[in-house]
């Protein structure tokens, strides 16, 4: 009976293995033809252009207002931290090395799997759903360079350009409540800052990692779209799946590239 | 082969899990020129054999030719340029959401011959006139009727003038007035075209009018064939209950169960 | 439906924005020196050091309160048993031969940096000199040790 049920739990462990490297098999298989097709994508720049409209423009006011609060929290705490040891000049440094080379990225991933990793999942689950993709393949067009393709791109350019208007924008906040509100001294905020945030060491890495978090959220996006189940339940379920998994992705993702940028520094 | 026949299907069957097969040995053909209708009733693998004519799915046995290729080992360069003879009106239209009806239209044209914008606009505004939509070019698909999606839908399909139409459950959802034009232009249009039509369909009355001939599927199987006149006067049970829309006959009411009576006192 | 024309400048104002927003990040929020350093003219001198404490490389190399140069690399030299620390300098500070090199901290618990005191010779460091006068770092554990040694030796004369 033990054995049994230890035989079961050990099957069940299997299948779920199983079904996970099946799946991450056909994920870099589409990954792959998706790579493929990206000729049509940049070729016909117009379809691209309409993506990071949807991808970047439309998570524009979320991204802005969402940066204001998190740089005017960084303000206040950090503020609130560091005049205990009597260096609130510091607030300039604080507030721009943890948005340029942590918050700024991360929380606009975030942001933006939320906001456009779900609306292109629910876009292309949509168009599966109602036959358009099949409609498309009888017309002998590729649905994955034709649609797949420009929401990727749309994606991987818009999220770096997010993910630095974010980080401006948080330290805008940083300023407001440090020398605006608060009254810090304005030169040594800035000088403060400029005094110990690195090009290379922050700012190129940080969108080094806005790139690879665009990456794959993108993907895992429009992967889960087009692998959606063809019912409306289907397609609900996985833009739950795009949001949940990027989240896990963009947070593993940071990790490993943090472990690997910010090492020995 | 014979070169009258634009399709043909020699003993094809297919399965998705070998247990259950959809279909199990159909032989059938589409002459050129002519509607054929495929009947059946809902999951008898009708809307399967549209997708093997398609090249979406590959028969796991038995031979598929289209335009007298074998779609057996085709390529996917091979399977393009075979489907550029084809148009498929799908079962709700399956039209591109975001785009309004005149994009819709121009898309194949658009996507597959490169023409210039001054000669696609007149070519769209011919496919349109022909379903009697060319006053809704500018509205977006969310706008239309059921019906009107439909003839868009055609207008879509036959933007490339096809050589072979094929309709997926095309009279589904409509009212009587909507079902009879589609009706008459799915007629109208093969015969303008000079194309072969297959109208995959459960709905009798509306096919028979419109169709030289008739393929019965039951259970993966072709159970009945022949031209209209035919199967109206069929005796053949099946047939017979198809046609007249009987509840009970060689098709069950009931779904296979076990005996009612043992059921209801076992569960107690 | 928008039209294509509005589209194309919404995107085009938004991909803008996104480079505004690096060009600012890259010139008024990162350390200019390191772009100067790194496209400028620099020269490289090394300094020996019996202790290095906290140093490491890109840290600063201050003179005046100034910041002239970085850490380019920090080696052990096997021979000597001493930390060998090369430093590259702006070209545009030049320093007398016989200028002393400190390993400084910046505050209590700051990051340590090398400071340059110029000293009074004519003749100025070239590429690939060694700067002759050093000072370890300070570190803390031997401050202790030497405090507490000195307080002990202390006791012990005051016994006799």
């Amino acid at each position: 009976m033990m054995a049994r049920g230890l035989l079961d739990l050990l099957a069940a462990l299997g299948a779920r293995v199983n079904g996970a490297v099946v799946r991450l098999g056909f994920a870099s298989r589409f990954f792959l033809a998706v790579l493929a097709g990206s000729g049509t994508s940049l070729r016909r720049l117009p379809l691209t252009i309409r993506e990071i409209y949807f991808a970047g423009v439309l998570s524009l006011v979320i991204i802005v207002v969402s940066a204001l609060f998190v740089g005017m929290v960084l303000g206040l705490q950090g503020y609130d931290t560091l005049v205990r040891y009597g260096s609130a000049e510091a607030l300039g440094t604080l507030v721009a090395l943890s948005l340029t080379r942590e918050l700024g990225p991360v929380l606009a991933a975030l942001l933006f799997a939320s906001r456009a990793g779900s609306a292109i999942t629910a876009e292309i689950g949509l168009m599966k759903t109602t036959e358009q993709l099949s409609a498309m393949e009888m017309m002998a067009v590729d649905p994955i360079a034709r649609i797949v393709g420009p929401r990727f791109w749309g994606g991987v350019i818009s999220m770096p350009l997010l993910a630095a208007i974010f980080t401006l924008v948080g330290i805008f906040g940083g300023y407001l409540i440090g020398v605006v509100l608060i009254g810090l001294d304005p030169g040594s905020f800035w000088s403060q800052m400029q005094g110990s945030v690195e090009l290379r060491e922050d700012i190129v890495n940080g969108l080094i990692k806005a790139f690879v978090f665009g990456v794959a959220v993108t993907l895992i996006a429009v992967f889960e779209g087009y692998d959606a189940v063809p019912t409306a339940e289907g397609v609900s379920r996985a833009t739950t799946r795009t949001v949940v998994t990027s989240a896990l992705a963009i947070l593993a993702l940071d990790f490993v590239l943090t472990a690997f940028m910010f090492r020995g520094v | 082969m014979s070169p009258d026949n634009l399709v043909e299907l020699e003993h094809v069957s297919f399965a998705y899990e070998r247990a259950r097969p959809v279909l199990s040995g159909v032989t059938l053909r589409i002459p050129r020129g002519k509607v054929v209708a495929i009947m059946g009733g809902s999951g008898s693998g009708k809307t399967t054999i549209l997708r093997l004519i398609g090249g979406a799915l590959r028969a796991t046995g038995g031979e598929v030719r289209v335009f007298g290729s074998s779609m057996k080992r085709i390529g996917a360069a091979e399977l393009y340029r075979l489907r550029r003879r084809m148009g498929m009106l799908f079962q709700f239209g399956a039209l591109f959401t975001d785009l309004s009806v005149f994009e819709n239209v121009a898309f194949p044209m658009r996507e597959r011959t490169g023409l210039p914008d001054e000669l696609i606009r007149p070519l769209v505004l011919m496919k349109l006139q022909a379903v009697g939509l060319r006053g809704a070019a500018a509205l977006m698909p969310q706008q239309l009727s059921g019906g009107m999606a439909r003839r868009v839908a055609l207008a879509r399909a036959i933007a490339l003038d096809p050589d072979l139409m094929m309709y997926d459950e095309p009279f589904t959802g409509l009212d009587p007035i909507s079902l009879g034009v589609i009706g008459q232009l799915i007629r109208r249009l093969n015969d303008a075209l000079g194309a072969s039509s297959i109208v995959v369909t459960h709905d009798v009355h509306e096919s028979l009018e419109i169709v030289d001939y008739v393929y019965f599927i039951s259970d993966g199987r072709v159970v009945a064939e022949g031209a209209p006149d035919e199967v109206r006067r069929s005796t053949m049970p099946f047939v017979h209950q198809f046609v007249h829309a009987e509840a009970d006959g060689p098709v069950p009411f009931h779904y296979p169960a076990p005996d009612y009576r043992s059921e209801l006192v076992a569960a107690r | 439906m928008m039209s294509k024309r509005v589209l194309d400048i919404w995107v085009g104002a938004f991909v803008l924005a996104g480079l505004v927003s690096i060009m600012f990040l890259a010139l008024r929020v990162a350390n200019q020196s390191t772009f100067a350093l790194a496209a400028g003219d620099t020269y490289r001198v090394q300094a020996r050091f019996d202790n290095i404490g906290g140093l490491k490389v890109r840290a600063p190399v201050k003179s005046a309160g100034v910041l002239v140069g970085r850490v380019a690399g920090i080696r052990f030299d096997n021979e000597s048993f001493e930390a060998v620390v090369a430093l590259e300098l702006d070209a545009a500070y030049r320093f007398p031969r016989d200028t002393a090199a400190k390993i400084l901290t910046s505050g209590l618990l700051g990051e340590q940096y090398i400071g340059l005191a110029a000293g009074g010779d004519t003749v100025n460091l070239n590429d690939g000199d060694t700067l002759k006068i050093t000072q370890s770092a300070i570190v803390l554990e031997n401050l202790i040790g030497q405090f507490l040694y000195s307080k002990a030796a202390d006791g012990d004369e005051k016994k006799q």
